[in-house]
């Protein structure tokens, strides 16, 4: 269970986020808003990648601010851009090292490299460089680097916005069949139907929170409207 | 991108580890150079040329070795050949080639991770002066990963800057070249961070053949 307790900070004096608390406990949450919205900076504060200037953010009730290499080693992350998540240089490579460190064998972390490879389409690019890959598989990689070392949740902030229509559905059919808690950040809302629940920031607060038909229209009455909420819905 | 990267397969020299293959690039390299007769160096160059087909290397590879070579061979044996005699000018050229075509073949037939794992023995020493081999291991990863993104922004900024309708590629495609690999080693930092990469454990042993 992740929550936000009144989570304020800013770049360079620019605020980004204002005062959001939350609670996120449902298997399927999508967070939407415009470019700037503050949105990223949410989802990097949820494995620690950023800690809050004020306020706090607990992972199963770990402090992100002193716990941040355990919690991410609980919660995944996935950027919109796989090319700069990708370390190491060849497929099998990239996959390993996200297991250095954490105990395991050698064969142990073949196995699991080669497994997660399998599931995901790459195992016939095990030993291939990984520059070489296509957008497509270059995100399942990521997703794969991720997913192989068990994260209980998983935060994709973008993963869809460079791909095509084959692999965006290609990539959301993988999330959804997940078991693992995802919070997906997404321009693609089509794809948010069927979610528990989604967030809409804006301007660096809470615009609304409810279910996903709902925040989406929620959504398009903001941008319409040139970024002015009609009408705040009560943060949970 | 022409870097040579690891090929799979079953050769004898892919079964050779790393450290006795790194040594044996080292001997071997030292011996090319220390020889100065065109004859001599001329077989060394066939002998090396020989060691891809023995080794079920393609000749593609050997091809790719020797032109990414090409340009800067020519400009070395021609500054040779107006400094000194051809003689020389063929015994260094000859000398260049074979070293590349060698550090190609063992770079093809040994995975990143496994001369991760060497250097990473290798930099052990460093610990006592606080330098985490872990670190040196992962730079160099890194520096290997960098390759390719390095040509990306180069060729993003390039193509960017013809667009726009200028003809040939200027030297001021540096700076968003630059800025663009900032932002690359930027995110890669936060990527190491997102996925727990344990930076003072050791490298991942997954295959250390």
């Amino acid at each position: 269970m992740i929550r936000v307790e009144g989570v304020h900070h800013s770049y360079d004096d620019h605020p980004v986020l204002h005062g959001i608390d939350l609670t996120l406990t449902e298997s399927r949450v999508g967070i939407i808003g415009a470019n700037g919205s503050g949105k990223s900076t949410l989802a990097r504060m949820l494995n620690g990648l950023v800690i809050p200037e004020r306020g706090r953010v607990l992972v199963d009730g770990l402090d992100t601010r002193k716990h941040g290499h355990r919690i991410r080693q609980r919660v995944g992350f996935v950027f919109p851009d796989a090319d700069t998540q990708i370390i190491m240089p060849t497929v099998a490579e990239d996959v390993a090292i996200g297991l250095s460190g954490r105990g395991l064998s050698k064969a142990d972390v073949a196995r699991r490299t080669t497994d997660i490879l399998a599931r995901y389409g790459l195992a016939a690019h095990h030993d291939r460089p990984a520059h070489l890959l296509s957008g497509g598989q270059k995100q399942m990689l990521a997703l794969a680097a991720v997913l192989v070392t068990e994260p209980e949740i998983l935060i994709c902030d973008e993963p869809t916005t460079l791909l095509d229509l084959r692999n965006v559905t290609l990539v959301v059919e993988t999330l959804k069949a997940l078991p693992q808690q995802v919070i997906l950040l997404t321009h693609h809302l089509d794809i948010l139907h069927d979610f528990d629940r989604v967030l809409v920031i804006d301007e660096g607060r809470l615009a609304f929170d409810g279910a996903p038909s709902e925040a989406v229209d929620h959504y398009r009455a903001l941008v319409s409207a040139g970024g002015t909420a009609p009408g705040r819905n009560t943060p949970r | 991108m022409s870097v040579t990267t690891y090929h799979p397969g079953t050769s004898w020299l892919h079964a050779v580890p790393a450290g006795p293959k790194l040594l044996g690039l080292a001997l071997a390299v030292t011996g090319v150079l220390l020889t100065s007769h065109v004859a001599v160096v001329g077989t060394e160059l066939a002998i090396t040329a020989l060691l891809y087909p023995a080794t079920r290397m393609p000749f593609r590879l050997l091809w790719r070795n020797t032109r990414v070579l090409l340009p800067f061979l020519a400009l070395v044996v021609a500054f040779q050949l107006l400094t000194a005699t051809w003689q020389k000018s063929l015994v260094i050229g000859g000398q260049l080639l074979i070293v590349v075509l060698l550090a190609g073949l063992v770079t093809a037939t040994t995975k990143v991770s496994t001369m991760l794992v060497l250097f990473e023995r290798l930099a052990r020493p460093l610990a006592r002066v606080g330098v985490s081999p872990r670190r040196v291991a992962l730079v160099l990863a890194l520096t290997i990963r960098c390759i390719p993104l390095v040509a990306s922004a180069w060729h993003t900024s390039s193509d960017a800057y013809r667009a726009r309708g200028m003809r040939r590629t200027s030297w001021r495609v540096v700076v968003p070249v630059i800025v663009r690999l900032l932002r690359s080693a930027e995110a890669l930092g936060e990527a190491i961070t997102a996925r727990g990469v344990a930076v003072d454990q050791p490298v991942s042993r997954h295959d250390q053949r």
